[in-house]
């Protein structure tokens, strides 16, 4: 059995704050998981969770207080590490009064390439991430959108075993986010692994063979997407239209006291014991069925519904005493 | 080595972009305001006035950079966190550093030498030819870099942990210091506290001796400079720096990038 690309052993990180640095906060605590190799691992958890923690403890930003990792065998503290991973940091800045050819030479110089390897490669992920146009531009004059892709493309220059991105789809615009996930998944047709951060539920849905829900600075459940956000359908959605004639129908105002309307549709919840009965009544009633949809729990309700659950058993323990 | 190089050639490339080399200009307006004005004033030694004016030009531009520009060395690019993506890298934390300590000391390097440049042409506007004293000048212009030096090694230090304002309160504040440390070496305090002299005896090691690095006096008016001195500064400038960086590389080592 081949062994995980990254693993993680009990991590555990605190922050300290206060006068004199006394007080410490737990940022982390006790993570343990795996990423296995090949695999696209998306890491979900609401803001201040412990997801930007995990990672820049994984890349060697900040240090841990308890526990071990490592990223291909060699531990996060040996820097021949660094060699395998790429990093995209959370919102990235780089140096403004650089290119981005002239970034992307500057990060290459770091992985003892040649004069020509580098200008290939600074060519290839420019053109990768849509950027050829710009390469000339100063990154003072670059939109987030566009530092975001010279971030991805530092991340992936040196063509890394695994690819370890904080937030990758953050400021983009819908073609933006597209782009980067046609990266993620070309990044997976080539056998790299990679673990991402984020808390768009539909670009884990899309991209990862595996999701880790952290919250509180705790891993909540490690699994496929559906498994572990898709939860237990709350209902069903009906779209449908009523024409003008059709509004007069006996049963059209009970009908539409359950709706609501938005434009000329109308939208309605249902039990999902309910569904068949709700259609007859529309069918009666002369509306026109666009669609029928399961109705799920957002990735925020299960967030909330994980804090919720943390702060009982917290009183719990308060009350108890234990 | 390689790594540290690359840092280097970057902070430099900054320098020059961020317009920090155009304080030539303004060395250069004072060099030529220098030459045309001060001999029309005083008689007979311009050269003297030109030679005292340059050096101290120079060592004056040359630390508001050093102070200035080193502060920022480390904090800036945690701040904008321009340090994220190259950590990440296969570069160490000391390798960083020292690329920094290298790109400013280059800077700096750079900067002197346009302004020797400019101090010597001022020097031929005033006579006719140089002569084999005005070479003195060099050497004080050698100190100077090495005083300047040791300047970015402890602004470097301080960027590593506090915020540019305090860093260059605590190496101003050295800087002063440093200026002093004859004094606090033959300083006698009353008899009743020897425990005073001695604190500032040990103090006045500690601290970098800056008062070594000036030989103004002895270049402007064409005096020998020892070779020993040359060599004493120079172990002495290396050394320290050395010490300042490896203070530096720990407690970098170790920092949290929040």
């Amino acid at each position: 059995m081949p062994s995980p690309a990254i693993e993680i052993e009990n991590l555990t990180k605190d922050y300290p704050y206060g006068f004199l640095h006394l007080k410490k906060k737990r940022s982390l605590e006790g993570l343990t998981m795996q990423v296995e190799d090949g695999e696209v691992f998306g890491f979900l958890g609401p803001n201040g969770a412990g997801k930007s923690t995990t990672i820049k403890l994984l890349v060697g930003l900040i240090f841990p207080d308890a526990g071990t990792a490592s990223i291909l065998g060699k531990p996060i503290t040996d820097i021949e590490m660094h060699r395998d991973i790429g990093y995209l940091p959370e919102q990235p800045y780089f140096y403004d009064y650089l290119t981005a050819a002239e970034v992307l030479d500057y990060f290459a110089r770091f992985h003892d390439l040649t004069a020509a390897d580098r200008n290939e490669r600074v060519a290839r992920m420019l053109k990768k991430v849509g950027l050829e146009t710009a390469r000339k531009i100063q990154l003072r004059k670059y939109s987030k959108g566009m530092l975001q892709r010279v971030g991805l493309a530092q991340a992936i220059l040196h063509d890394p075993k695994v690819v370890i991105l904080d937030e990758p789809m953050s400021g983009l615009d819908p073609i933006g986010r597209r782009e980067v996930r046609d990266i993620i998944l070309e990044l997976k047709r080539e056998g790299r692994t990679v673990l991402f951060s984020t808390h768009i539920l539909s670009d884990a849905e899309m991209l990862c063979d595996r999701v880790g829900v952290i919250v509180g600075g705790k891993l909540r459940g490690v699994g496929a997407p559906g498994e572990i956000v898709g939860m237990k359908t709350e209902g069903m959605e009906i779209l449908f239209e009523l024409p003008a004639n059709a509004a007069t129908a006996t049963n059209a105002a009970a009908i539409l006291a359950k709706a609501t309307k938005t434009g000329e549709r109308y939208r309605m919840h249902v039990a999902e014991e309910e569904l068949y009965a709700a259609l007859e009544q529309l069918r009666g009633a002369g509306a026109k069925i666009l669609s029928v949809a399961q109705v799920k729990a957002s990735l925020e309700e299960y967030f909330m519904h994980l804090i919720e659950a943390d702060r009982a058993q917290a009183a719990a323990i308060e009350v108890t005493g234990k | 080595m390689k790594r540290a190089g690359a840092v280097a050639l970057n902070t430099f490339r900054e320098a020059v972009r961020d317009r920090v080399l155009y304080n030539l200009v303004f060395f250069a307006l004072v060099m030529m305001a220098a030459a045309i004005f001060v001999g029309q004033i005083s008689i007979g030694i311009e050269e003297l006035v030109i030679k005292s004016l340059g050096l101290s030009a120079i060592s004056v531009i040359g630390l508001l950079i050093a102070v200035f520009i080193g502060v920022g060395l480390v904090y800036k690019e945690m701040d904008k966190r321009t340090l994220y993506a190259l950590l990440a890298k296969p570069v160490r934390r000391w390798e960083f550093l020292l690329g920094k300590f290298g790109g400013l000391v280059l800077t700096l390097a750079v900067n002197t030498v346009a302004m020797a440049a400019g101090l010597f042409a001022a020097l031929l506007y005033v006579k006719p030819h140089l002569e084999r004293m005005d070479a003195v000048l060099l050497i004080a212009i050698y100190f100077i870099l090495l005083k300047l030096m040791l300047v970015v090694a402890l602004a470097l230090l301080f960027s590593c942990f506090s915020t540019p304002l305090l860093a260059i309160l605590y190496t101003s504040t050295f800087y002063v210091a440093g200026l002093f440390v004859e004094e606090m070496r033959t300083f006698q305090f009353a008899a009743a506290n020897p425990a005073a002299t001695w604190l500032m005896r040990g103090l006045s090691y500690l601290l970098p001796n800056f008062e070594n690095f000036n030989v103004m006096a002895a270049a402007v008016h064409g005096r020998e400079i020892p070779s020993a001195l040359i060599l004493q500064n120079t172990a002495y400038a290396a050394l320290y720096c050395v010490i300042v960086l490896l203070i530096a590389a720990a407690v970098f080592s170790r920092r949290n990038l929040k």
